[in-house]
Formats: C-alpha cells, structure tokens, sequence
C-alpha cells in the first residue's frame, strides 16, 4: 500500500511533464522537417506510422478527426477517474474498520491521481483541463456509466474494487498498445495500480462472502446488482458502436466492444466461484465449443438511459462535481489574486 | 463533578495513548470529507494524504493501547465500540470541517502544535511511543511545508478570502488553549519521563502563530484556556454525529470480520 507517498501532488506531475515533453521535444523536428508537405504527404505518413505500430506523439502531425478521437476517448477516461472517487468516496468515513478505511482512501486518492494524470496527458492534444471539465458539466463529455449507480452497502464498495477496476484493467491492457504514445504510457502506469485495486476489493468481498450469512447476503446483493452496469462499461456491441470502426482503423482502439467483455466474463465466473456467490446472470455456462462462458442479454435500453442521463444518480454526480468546482470558486480567485499581487510586488522590486 | 465513565479509572499510560489515537482518528474523519470536495483535484490529493496519515497514526496508537489495555481488544474496537464519552480526543480535531479556510487555519494550528509536540515525544522513555512519534514527525514537517503556503495565500489573497480566514480564527481560538493543558495524570507521566509537557509549548506555540500571520498584517492575540473537555469525554455536540457515521456498520452487524 502506498498510503505514504506524501509527495505524490508534485512529484506525479514532474514526471508527467518530463515524459511529455521529452517525447514533444523529439517529435518537433519532425514537425519542422515535415513543414512543407501537402495535407495529402502528411496524412501518408500518418497513416504509415499508424501502420508500422509506431506512437502519435504530441507534436507530430495528425488529422483533425484523430486529434479529437482521442481527446474525447482520454478525457472521457479522465471523467470517469474523478466521478467514480463519489460512489466510493460515499463511503469514506464509514468504513468498517481502520484498515479497510485506509485502503478506501488510499485508492479513492489513486483514482484522483489517475484522473489528474490523464487530463495532463489530454492537454498535449490543445486541450486545457478548466475546458475538459466545462464539457464534463454541461453534459457534452461522457464518463463511465457505472458511475451513476448508488453503492448502497459496504458490500458495493467491495464489489466496484473488484468488478469496474477489473473490467477498467481488461480495457486499459489493451490500450497500453493505443497509437496515441502519452495515452499508451499512461495506461502501463495507471494499470499497476488498478490491479492493486482489484485485489483489495475482491479481498473485502471475499470477507463477506466467507462472514455471516448477512454479510453474505449483503455480498451476493452486491455482485447482482453490480454485475450487469460492469459487463456494460465495455460499451455496446461492435455492430452497434458509434466510435468504433474508425478508432480500431487508427489503433486508438486495439480490442472489440465484444471482445474486451466476453474476457471479462471468463475472468470473473472463476472469481464468483471461489467467492461462494450464485451467478447473477442464470445463462452464464461454460461452452465447450467457443472456449468461453455464455450469458445472457444485457439490459440495452436501461444502457441508454443511463448514457444518456437517466440512471440513478447522473444528476446526483454532476451536482456534487459542479458545487464543489462552484464552493471552490473563491479560493481559486484567492490563488489567482495572490499570484498577481506578489508578481506586481516583484516587478517593483526589480524596477 | 462525579464522573460515571470509566476514563478516571484508567492507567495514565493506556488513557494518553488512547487519548493520542482519538486526536488522530478524529481529525483523519474530518480530512477525509473533503474528498472529491476540494477546491482543486491536487488538494483532494493532498487533503486525502494527510489524512491518510493521520489514519495511520491512529492505527499506531491503537494498537499499542490495545496491548497496554492486554483484555483482547483490538485496534477496530477502540475505535468503532466506545461511545461519545469514551472518546478522550481534543475537541479542536473533532470540529466540523468548515469552509477550506477552515480546515487550512484548523491544519495549520495543529501542524504547529505537532512540529512542536512530536518533537518533544521523541524524547520520551517509552520506545513504542518513540517508534510512532519518529514516523509521525517527518509527515508532519510536510503537512506544515503545506498549510503555511495556503494560510499565505487565502490571507493575502483577496477580500473574501482573507475575511474567511480572520473568521476561521476567530472561531477556533477558543479551541487552542486545550491543547497545552497538563491534567495531573498527564503530568504524572511527563514526571516519569513518558509524556512531554504540553504546558511548556504554549509560548512557542503563541511565538510561531503570531509571527507568522503577522507577515499578512493578521495581528493574533495570546493563548487563553478557554473550551475545554475532550481529555475527560466532554465534547463538541459534534462528535456524536461523527461517531454515528463512522461507526455505523460495526454498531448495526457487531462481531463480525470484515
Ligand atoms: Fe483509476
Ligand atoms: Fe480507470
Ligand atoms: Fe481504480
């Protein structure tokens, strides 16, 4: 556990800032070098390298509609970092004992470092972090609908660690090979300590799983009403996928919708085994022929609603997300003000 | 007063340890709440840092004073079973977390008194109480490195800002003098070499503060003894409520592992 890493607020953004630019700085030449080439030259070489499974890095160039693919995708994953701290963080101060407290806040604190990570690495495409959070506001950026579920007993908190950082793990190995290089190596970062999530919340589970017939209730509650929003994180299926077909064409995504799910699903049935739970999904059987587990339709309309604003506790979310960013207001202005005052105070002294 | 609660009868050793976990416990609650809160993502970072610190501090305390209590009991039931007269923390850390004023002037108070205090416990006989206060210290040199910058800022920042910290100090003044009071328990372990004097902080307390808020033309008054009561399980109408949410899940399924 790394609940000491008291630095983490500069030393995270030192590091992010020199692999940025280290790369920013390689690829300029390529920019000068390049900086008579046609639209047509530009977009060849583009693709060549997208073909030869080299990294987009921030200053070379790239299509309008790549740049944007990636911002939505990235700054999205940004979203979801930081709206998921208040389903966990919903249980922050009542956790059931000083160790389990601990390890709450240590990863609710992680998935804010992600978040903050992810908005930095988004900024390399032209992109601030105050204009990613004014789309976050008004609607017109997404993040993970999982979020706008309610965790309702210690179980949930639980069941998240172990099922969304689990089904967020298959996604983000397969987006440690993305074509866009800052995107790619936050990725390898992030996913180290998502799998130390994983494992703390598959541990508390397990707990209860293997507690009172209660908690065990409480447990099984959990995974059945968790289970269905995680399978559906992966996005709808590949034939009805909006992003889909151009970001594989770009390697901005390397693994199908369907693909990363059905992974996820033969992951976990063992996990719900050795847990003691019943399947939340009656259709889940092993297939012999596919080498794979079979299940059951997912719940597309409640999907959509939820996407789209209607689950549970989208309103909730954005409210808390906006009166904490409005509460803060004056401080910012106090930060801003004492900046421009002690900068004025410097001038003098130097006149 | 005649005092039903059993905190008199404790021995001095067991009720200052226990009493140093409380301070610690109650103070990481109030940190943790600014969680997807703050002003900033990096002060969520930062605020959820310190209190993870405290947290631990907590976890070290307890559990010695578990050993020292030597009837079973662990870390989790000293701080999920005992009731609001039990708690023996100093109520400045038990106060709601406020505006970020608030908790920057409530930090920045208590990151002195820590530099100070820590300080002084590393001198004490007890090696375990040495082993927590050597961790704690260097955590603590940082938190301050932290809050001082922000007292700065919020001060000298603008009106509203500065208002909100003259009116954070205001409300926690009588809330300081708590911390350098010596009850005679207290006094008896500092006489055995285990505790430091709180009494003999006071000055240099009052010294570090008003020097340092007078670089932002903030004129602070001495210390005065004024709120008192958290040593002997008097508290805050506050308490009850934090201890109603923290312990919630242990109170309504008891005598389970989780
Ligand atoms: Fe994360
Ligand atoms: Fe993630
Ligand atoms: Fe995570």
């Amino acid at each position: 556990m790394k609940y000491n890493d008291t630095l983490i607020d500069n030393i995270l953004y030192k590091r992010i800032i020199l692999l940025l630019s280290r790369f920013g700085a390689l690829s300029m030449q390529v920019i000068d070098k390049n900086a008579n080439k046609s639209y047509e030259q530009e977009l060849a070489n583009f693709e060549q390298k997208i073909a030869d499974e080299q990294k987009i890095e921030p200053s070379d160039w790239m299509p309008e509609a790549y740049r944007k693919n990636v911002i939505r995708q990235m700054s999205q994953h940004a979203h979801s970092e930081i709206i998921g701290m208040q389903p966990e963080g919903n249980w922050l101060t009542r956790a059931p004992s000083l160790r389990r407290k601990a390890i709450l806040l240590s990863k609710v604190q992680d998935e804010a470092g992600h978040g903050l990570y992810l908005y930095s690495a988004t900024e390399t495409l032209g992109i601030n972090r105050s204009e990613m959070i004014a789309a976050l506001q008004s609607g017109e950026a997404k993040y993970a609908q999982i979020f706008n579920y309610p965790t309702l007993t210690w179980a949930d908190v639980g069941a998240i660690g172990w099922l969304v950082d689990g089904a967020a793990i298959v996604n983000q190995i397969s987006l440690q090979r993305t074509s866009y290089g800052p995107y790619a190596r936050s990725m390898v970062r992030i996913c180290k300590e998502e799998s130390f999530h994983q494992r703390q919340g598959y541990e508390a589970l397990y707990a209860m799983a293997h507690g009172t017939p209660v908690q065990k209730q409480m447990a099984q509650d959990a995974l059945n009403r968790i289970w269905w929003p995680s399978l559906m994180m992966f996005g709808p299926h590949d034939a009805d996928s909006a992003h889909s077909s151009q970001s594989m064409a770009w390697k901005i995504k390397r693994i199908s919708n369907d693909e990363l799910r059905q992974s996820f699903i033969d992951q976990s049935v063992p996990q719900i085994e050795v847990l003691g739970l019943e399947m939340p999904d009656p259709e889940i059987k092993w297939n012999e022929e596919r080498g794979h587990y079979d299940s059951g339709e997912i719940n597309w309309q409640e999907f959509k609603e939820v996407v789209n604003g209607a689950g549970p506790c989208n309103y909730q979310r954005i409210k808390h997300h906006k009166n904490a960013h409005q509460e803060g207001e004056w401080v910012r202005e106090a930060v801003r003000s004492y900046k421009e005052k002690r900068a004025k105070k410097q001038n003098e002294t130097a006149a | 007063m005649i005092d039903t609660f059993v905190i008199h009868e404790q021995k001095p050793l067991y009720r200052f340890i226990l009493a140093l976990a409380d301070d610690s416990l109650t103070l990481s609650h109030r940190l943790a709440q600014w969680c997807s809160n703050g002003p900033y993502l990096e002060e969520d970072i930062a605020l959820s840092n310190v209190a993870l610190d405290y947290i631990g501090r907590a976890r070290m305390f307890y559990q010695y004073a578990a050993k020292l209590e030597d009837k079973g009991r662990t870390e989790d039931d000293l701080a999920y079973l005992r009731n609001e007269r039990e708690f023996t923390n100093l109520l400045i850390h038990e106060l709601p977390k406020g505006d970020f004023a608030f908790t920057m002037v409530r930090q920045f108070f208590v990151d002195v008194f820590y530099n100070l205090y820590l300080e002084e416990l590393l001198k004490s006989s007890d090696e375990n109480v040495v082993a927590i206060a050597a961790k704690s210290i260097k955590e603590t040199r940082y938190h301050l490195k932290r809050s001082k910058p922000w007292i700065r800022q919020l001060a000298e920042g603008t009106e509203e800002s500065r208002q909100r910290i003259l009116n954070a100090l205001e409300e926690l003044k009588d809330f300081v003098g708590e911390l350098f009071e010596m009850p005679t328990w207290e006094q008896e372990l500092c006489d055995a070499g285990i505790a430091p004097d709180r009494s003999a902080l006071q000055q240099p307390w009052d010294d570090y503060v008003q020097k340092f808020l007078a670089i932002s033309d903030i004129d602070y008054h001495d210390t005065v003894l004024r709120i008192r009561g958290g040593r002997d399980g008097i508290h805050t109408e506050h308490l009850g409520h934090m201890l109603c949410d923290m312990q919630f899940l242990q109170r309504s399924h008891p005598n389970m592992q989780w």
